[in-house]
């Protein structure tokens, strides 16, 4: 099977879709002649041509909401944010108009664009460019929100995302996009809102997504080779819509829970997994939920700091065998 | 150079002109009787619409409730805007407007009985009860709302042009919006979109004079329009009161739109009745008089009925006729919206997203919902 870079995942699956769909379309800044800030995009324009693959000028608000409005009439845009961050800008268009037009429309209004580009901390860039906005995002209802971990799960993703008629949220790592993994070069698809078990285990369940899933996984063989521990790691992959299902069945079988998040722990995705856990599975719990987040400030720039305000592997292992006692 | 030109002769023209110098434009030339009586009747319909739901939001309903809640943004007085603009639209053009929407729904032709409807919240609402005064649809007649936000429509009607454009269409997008929008960035974003990319849309300002309660003069500088230069936009203004007018400016910017591609900003001129909303007690920041003065001289429907019986297309008689119906239809509106059913709880989850709405075509697994 070829061995792709997680950003090269996610070309060949617009390039595919590209192909497939002629009402895709891919816009952003610098995803054209510049072939993309992190080269996802990269070669596309000469492949696909300037009426596919359109340089906007910074004006996320703009082109985000002008996106919106073209999918309203069946052009599929799949829109790349230089960096997730910059949603706040274009809040208004993402949060009002997509998440709301059709249910004020009393679902007349379809709305199939995907928002796609990276977020995620660990790159000494600030507070101002290290958002992870999945969160607040999933909380709008008619929005979806999806955040892969692989170069396999990106594509196949992607592809679904793009052929979904809702509006899709992609939430990338730039830290990822150079990892390494077996891609199938066919046409595979994988749904929304089916988890993954990345790594089958019995005496405890680590729920995470994104790049702490790579963390986690590390951290799974160090508490195997140096403490005797058997982790199982469930990949969300989707957050809305979520594959809870997938995590109760993980929850049965190890019956102790470390959710890991790269997420401010304040109302972030893990709280509303602790919350379901307990709901739906309290019986089946050993121990109290534990969980490990971003530490709760804005991004520090300070580059080793940093690393420590993040998961990371040692954090991960702390985290588990204190989530063991 | 052209834009330049385009712009100067917009603006030389806007005072001193009445309606009959717009009457022989071609868009009003071509018009039969039958069609100036519609667009009359249009405009009658719109206001009788409205006036009947202040009504019905200053009343109980049968239960001692509340017939319409929240916010009734009111249109009376700009009529000509919505249905000289709008009785222009070809087969590939489209419309959006902001939450004075009201106008521009019956504009395109939507029936008072789902509009009534979800004004009372009732399931045979244009959206189903769920959308509101200020959310009206109706795409099957391009009609895309209906938008809450200040200005946050304009990014929209900007990406319907581009949809247009993309599809090879030759339409056009109006996207309209009050005065109080021209400052938003998100206005001026889609101006700068639209001009860089030659998308086919009218940028559409209904200058009422009042964004709510502030005047134009102490909100925004310089000429609404003109700021459309800046961009290397075509631009041009009118006056909003006199139908003819409307449709003589709008026509030749949407021919150059959906002919060349070519964007343009036109203000038109108008004037509210009411407040901003009924909750406004419009004593703040106008005189009565303004009001009163406006209403005399320069009432778009009472301007077009004139010129339509100076021109012997119509009588006293038979305009009373239509305005006798009109009255009928919006009460008769109102009937519908009183006995229809509202939404139930188990509505309030549906319309969300497509994929939960279509069970069968569902290619996502896990929860869309979390309660």
């Amino acid at each position: 099977m070829p061995v792709l870079q997680f950003r090269e995942a996610i070309r060949q699956a617009l390039a595919e879709e590209l192909t497939r769909d002629q009402n895709v379309v891919v816009l952003g800044e610098e995803v054209a002649q510049f072939n993309g800030a992190y080269k996802v995009t990269e070669g596309l324009l000469e492949k696909f041509g300037p009426k596919r693959i359109v340089d906007t000028p910074i004006s996320e608000a703009g082109f985000i909401g002008m996106g919106i409005g073209a999918s309203m009439l069946g052009v599929r845009p799949v829109i790349e944010l230089m960096f997730w961050s910059f949603y706040s800008v274009a809040f208004d268009q993402i949060l009002n108009n997509a998440a709301n037009v059709r249910y004020m429309s009393g679902g007349l209004i379809n709305c199939p664009i995907v928002i796609r580009g990276p977020a995620n901390g660990g790159t000494n860039v600030g507070a101002t460019h290290s958002h992870t906005p999945e969160n607040v995002l999933a909380n709008h209802p008619g929005i979806k929100v999806v955040v892969p971990s692989t170069p396999y799960d990106a594509k196949g993703l992607l592809k679904s995302a793009i052929r979904d008629n809702d509006p899709v949220m992609f939430l990338e790592n730039t830290i990822l996009y150079g990892d390494r993994g077996e891609v199938p070069a066919d046409d595979y698809v994988i749904p929304l809102g089916s988890a993954d078990v990345k790594r089958a285990g019995t005496d405890l369940t680590i729920v995470t997504y994104g790049r702490p899933v790579i963390q986690s996984l590390a951290a799974a063989n160090l508490l195997q080779q140096e403490h005797g521990i058997s982790a199982e790691i469930v990949d969300l992959r989707s957050i809305r819509p979520l594959d809870i299902e997938t995590v109760l069945a993980s929850v049965r079988k190890t019956h102790r829970v470390l959710i890991v998040e790269e997420q401010k722990p304040f109302c972030g995705v893990g709280a509303q997994l602790a919350f379901m856990i307990q709901d739906e599975a309290f019986d089946e719990l050993d121990g109290p939920i534990a969980r490990l987040s971003t530490i709760d400030a804005p991004a520090i720039y300070s580059p080793p700091v940093e690393t420590e305000q993040l998961p990371n592997i040692q954090r991960i292992l702390r985290a588990a065998i204190n989530a063991l006692d | 150079m052209s834009k330049k030109t385009t712009a100067t002769a917009e603006t030389k023209g806007e005072s001193d002109v009445g309606p009959s110098a717009h009457r022989t434009a071609p868009a009003n030339a071509a018009l039969s009787a039958e069609q100036k009586i519609g667009l009359l009747r249009t405009m009658i319909r719109i206001r009788r619409f409205e006036e009947r739901s202040l009504r019905a939001y200053q009343a109980k309903n049968s239960q001692g409730g509340t017939n319409i809640g929240g916010f009734l943004h009111l249109y009376i007085g700009q009529e000509a805007v919505a249905v000289g603009c709008c009785s222009l639209m070809g087969p590939d053009d489209h419309v959006i407007t902001a939450y004075r929407d009201h106008g521009h729904a019956i504009a395109v032709g939507m029936d008072m009985n789902p509009l009534m409807a979800e004004l009372f919240g009732k399931t045979t609402g244009c959206s189903k009860g769920k959308g509101g005064s200020m959310h009206f649809f109706d795409p099957a007649r391009h009609y895309w709302g209906g938008h809450g936000i200040v200005g946050g429509q304009i990014p929209l009607g900007t990406g319907l042009a581009y949809a247009i454009k993309y599809q090879g269409k030759q339409g056009a997008a109006m996207a309209f919006m009050g005065d109080g929008a021209v400052n938003q960035g998100a206005v001026h974003e889609s101006y700068n979109l639209a001009a860089l990319w030659d998308l086919p849309v009218i940028f559409v300002i209904e200058n009422n004079g009042y964004s709510m309660g502030t005047s134009q003069a102490r909100s925004s500088a310089g000429e609404l329009a003109r700021r459309a230069e800046g961009y290397g936009m075509a631009w041009g203004a009118c006056d909003g009161h006199d139908l003819y007018e409307v449709r003589a400016t709008m026509d030749r910017f949407l021919k150059i739109a959906r002919e060349q591609s070519k964007p343009a900003v036109v203000e038109i001129r108008t004037y509210r009745y009411r407040g901003h909303s009924v909750s406004d007690p419009d004593n703040t920041y106008r005189r009565k008089d303004e009001i009163e003065e406006y209403r005399r001289t320069k009432d778009p429907i009472q301007v077009f009925q004139a010129a339509l019986i100076a021109e012997g297309v119509l009588d006293a008689a038979a305009a009373e006729k239509i305005d006798e119906a009109a009255r009928a239809e919006a009460e008769t509106a109102a009937a519908f919206a009183d006995a229809s059913p509202y939404p139930t709880v188990e509505d309030i989850q549906k319309d969300v997203y497509w994929e939960a709405d279509h069970p069968a075509e569902r290619k996502s697994g896990g929860r869309l919902f979390f309660n």
